[in-house]
């Protein structure tokens, strides 16, 4: 129970950060990322910010023995750089480009009830759907 | 430039980081959004996942309940929001990850597979993003 709320927690203070940090304004986004637009550099901040607290706080929790409600951390496995991380990595970066959302953003802006918000993440729970189709060949 | 917000948005990101940082120090989880998504159709039976995009779709509901602004756009094609979430789906999970897992958690555990990651989709929506908006003129 308490690691669902926890989950929950950090899921609610997640979005908060996406709200407050403009990540959720698709408009915002491509701001950024269109450079030969008038350029808005605030993302910068914003990977800023939270790279620098999970930079310092990672190393004391990956300390400690194990996570409070959990029995062992799970980290990524994978250190290869392989072509699957570039192309995926590439792909994603188009999609991105082309609505201004990424995962997180998109489900958090499912709560304005827009329509492009629903498209967009029917789509992208299909896109994770059909990749796995393909690995599964 | 205008809409330069450097407070806000350092102020939101270090929110994020601490959420990171949160999810790790509790349930030993990296809070990369993506995989956390496609988690809850592959392994249905661990409700964490759940309770987490639960937690992003609340604070969405709670922004708007405190009268925050909630900037909505008007003229962006179902169309092309369809092929853009069909990339960024099949894209994350062939890449493992996306702005979260590999930018906030990946960068923040120093993983040189998450900078290339980052460095590369940060190239590619650059480059999408001008072909979209200025030789496509799709509206966004």
């Amino acid at each position: 129970m308490s690691k669902l709320a926890s989950a929950l927690g950090a899921g609610f203070l997640f979005g908060i950060g996406l709200w407050l940090s403009g990540m959720a304004n698709p408009k915002k986004v491509l701001g950024f990322l269109d450079v030969a637009g008038d350029w808005d550099a605030s993302l910068m901040f914003v990977m800023g910010g939270a790279v620098a607290v999970t930079a310092i706080a990672f190393r004391f929790v990956l300390k400690r023995p194990k996570p409070f409600f959990s029995e062992t951390f799970h980290l990524p496995l994978k250190k290869s750089i392989d072509l699957p991380l570039v192309a995926g990595s590439a792909i994603f970066g188009i999609g991105w480009g082309i609505a201004g959302y990424c995962p997180g953003p998109a489900l958090t802006a499912l709560s304005t009830l827009s329509a492009e918000s629903m498209v967009f993440v029917a789509a992208m729970i299909g896109g994770g759907i059909l990749h796995r189709l393909t690995e599964a060949r | 430039m205008h809409d330069f917000t450097p407070i806000s948005s350092l102020a939101g990101g270090a929110l994020i980081g601490l959420a990171s940082v949160w999810l790790l120090a509790a349930d030993g989880r990296i809070a990369g959004v993506s995989t956390i998504l496609h988690g809850i159709f592959s392994s249905p039976q661990d409700r964490w996942r759940m309770a987490f995009v639960a937690g992003l779709l609340l604070a969405g509901f709670a922004w708007q309940a405190a009268g925050a602004p909630v900037p909505l756009r008007a003229g962006f094609s179902p169309g092309w929001a369809a092929l853009a979430g069909l990339l960024v789906g099949f894209g994350t999970r062939m890449g493992s990850g996306c702005t979260s897992g590999h930018g906030v958690c990946g960068l923040g555990r120093m993983s040189l597979r998450s900078l290339v990651a980052v460095i590369t989709f940060m190239a590619a929506g650059m480059v999408s993003a001008y072909v979209t908006r200025h030789l496509l003129g799709v509206a966004s």
